[in-house]
């Protein structure tokens, strides 16, 4: 009895993650096709990662989807802890002002936010172009960041910082040297949000961008009437470097500690 | 601390500037029609009365349908797998967790784009279904495409919250029901339904309100011609260039959203504040559990 339902416990969560990988074992599999065909495999190539080398619209595209999730990502982490930090300070009505509006962009659907912006820039009269989609980055991914820090300044020790000013500390080394490095699980937290959602973000991209300036989501939109399996070989890299950058994460610091704790085992031996 | 306080102003402004009075201009926009000269705007309702048009209510119903239907699959599918790998080993759990968010991370719409060559007329179900002898199947621009693309894409924010709430619940509380002589049944239905409720609200908040307001996941699976309340706002704006129309719908879709959304918040409040209520000093334990977790490491 316990047994059986052990079996459908793991035949159900596999059938899940199947559904999951599914398309993106197909998107795979599909882009070392030989053929343009994605649901006949003729043979092996690597056809498709060259004309995806050889596609400028589709490089200039991870240029801007990269460069914006790089800027938005830095600018929004420095403002959002920069405020969360003030926020702990300030007056109760700014407080709950502030956080209330905050939370606006993250409630709101996500192509009210665009048209609002894009309404936005036509008034104002700016070009809508690569400036523009860096400045709505910034907007959508601040709250973020904020929504993120804030509890973690909430908790600290206010005693803490009293007494590093109080030994002579200026505040900005107070601010480096005390209160950032015990709030950076959250810094962390949001930023990394703040880059996932900037690079894969299109509806906002799609209403505030134009002459030309396109991430990658913009070229994916374009290009779906038509197959193009060089989207395959572009979204079978991003794959790859993803688990990458996932693998480094959780073995490095694992590496880490063990270095530390066999160091730590000599000294004590 | 007190020195940190002005750094607020920087974010003060980008907030007006950038938040508070683009949705002003919505709002302006929504309620003013175009005057006789292009710079003259005269208040008016008419874009809300324009609601009453059956095409636009069909549109609305529609996103809803939809958008209940895809909560409802991702809760049918996602409860019970959350409930499975909350029973598996810590370990199992981390590395589980962990695959099903990854699938997030990559890019909504190259995710949408391997769905529709699978769906496709010539795609991979219809080889299989051929393959095996089968007639092939019309499933591309369908409803039945986008609700498969919606819980594809959605379904892992189900899956999380109602996992967290489920791993952060007192085990002691089942083992005490089943003590007690209830049934299996009866200790689900009583207790582990209940205490991961609040998970359950977040994630149907999760899904429903992206599912509603969808835009780029309709298009790709459901075709030009298909139309949910987003693609209805996109029309309005790039195609048809009615402003005035598409920032009214705009106004009303954002004002429903936030509605619910301040809704499932209270309930979330009330839920949790039963629970504390009920079972305050066993949650009191389960803090001092956590405490002495982190104490050992």
């Amino acid at each position: 009895m316990v047994k059986e339902r052990k079996y459908v416990k793991v035949l159900c969560i596999s059938l899940c993650l199947a559904f999951l990988y599914f398309p993106l074992i197909v998107m795979a599999f599909f882009s070392f096709n030989s053929a343009k065909s994605l649901s006949n495999f003729k043979g092996f190539s690597l056809r498709w990662y060259e004309s995806l080398f050889g596609n400028l619209q589709l490089l200039d595209a991870v240029v801007v989807s990269v460069s914006i999730a790089i800027l938005a990502t830095v600018i929004s982490t420095i403002l959002g802890t920069m405020t969360a930090i003030a926020l702990t300070k300030s007056k109760k009505v700014i407080r709950t002002t502030i956080l209330q509006v905050n939370n606006l962009p993250i409630m709101n659907p996500e192509i009210v936010t665009a048209i609002s912006l894009m309404i936005f820039f036509s008034v104002i009269n700016i070009d809508k172009g690569y400036m523009t989609m860096l400045l709505a980055h910034i907007a959508f991914c601040t709250p973020y960041v904020i929504t993120n820090v804030y509890p973690k300044v909430k908790q600290l020790d206010p005693n803490l910082a009293d007494a590093a000013m109080d030994l002579g500390a200026t505040p900005f080394q107070t601010l480096m040297k005390v209160i950032l490095p015990q709030i950076k699980p959250g810094i962390v937290a949001g930023a990394l949000l703040a880059f996932t959602m900037s690079f894969d973000d299109f509806v906002i991209s799609y209403f505030v961008s134009g002459n030309g300036v396109e991430n990658i989501s913009i070229v994916i939109y374009n290009m779906s009437k038509r197959m193009n399996p060089s989207i395959y070989a572009l979204s079978t890299i991003v794959l790859i470097v993803i688990l990458l950058v996932l693998l480094i994460g959780t073995f490095i610091p694992y590496l880490i500690v063990k270095k530390k704790g066999a160091s730590i085992n000599e000294a004590s031996s | 601390m007190k020195q940190y306080k002005k750094l607020v102003s920087p974010y003060c402004f980008w907030l007006f500037v950038l938040t508070i009075v683009p949705m002003l201009l919505i709002a302006f926009y929504a309620f003013t029609a175009k005057g006789t000269e292009i710079t003259t705007f005269r208040f008016t309702l008419d874009n809300f009365f324009r609601f009453i048009d059956p095409i636009f209510l069909s549109v609305l119903m529609r996103s809803f349908v939809l958008g209940i239907l895809t909560t409802v699959i991702c809760l049918l599918i996602g409860y019970p797998i959350a409930y499975m790998i909350s029973k598996c080993q810590e370990r199992t759990q981390t590395l589980l967790i962990l695959l099903i968010t990854i699938p997030t991370w990559i890019n909504l719409l190259m995710r949408t784009y391997a769905w529709m060559s699978i769906l496709s007329n010539n795609g991979l179900i219809n080889h299989a279904l051929q393959a095996l002898g089968f007639a092939k199947m019309h499933m591309m621009y369908t409803d039945f495409s986008v609700v498969i693309g919606m819980v594809y894409n959605f379904l892992p924010f189900m899956i999380l919250p109602i996992h967290t709430s489920l791993t952060n619940m007192d085990k002691s509380l089942t083992e005490a029901s089943m003590d007690l002589g209830a049934s299996r049944v009866q200790t689900f239905f009583k207790i582990t339904f209940r205490l991961s409720l609040s998970g359950v609200l977040t994630g149907v908040t999760m899904v429903f309100l992206p599912a509603i307001s969808a835009f780029v996941i309709p298009k790709m699976l459901g075709g030009g011609q298909y139309s949910l309340i987003g693609n209805f706002i996109e029309q309005q704006f790039i195609t048809v260039g009615n402003w005035h129309f598409g920032s009214a719908v705009s106004l009303v879709l954002a004002v429903i959203v936030i509605a619910l959304m301040a809704l499932i918040y209270k309930a979330e409040k009330r839920t949790n504040m039963s629970n504390e209520d009920e079972e305050g000093g066993s949650r009191r334990n389960g803090k001092r559990k956590k405490i002495r977790k982190s104490t050992l490491h």
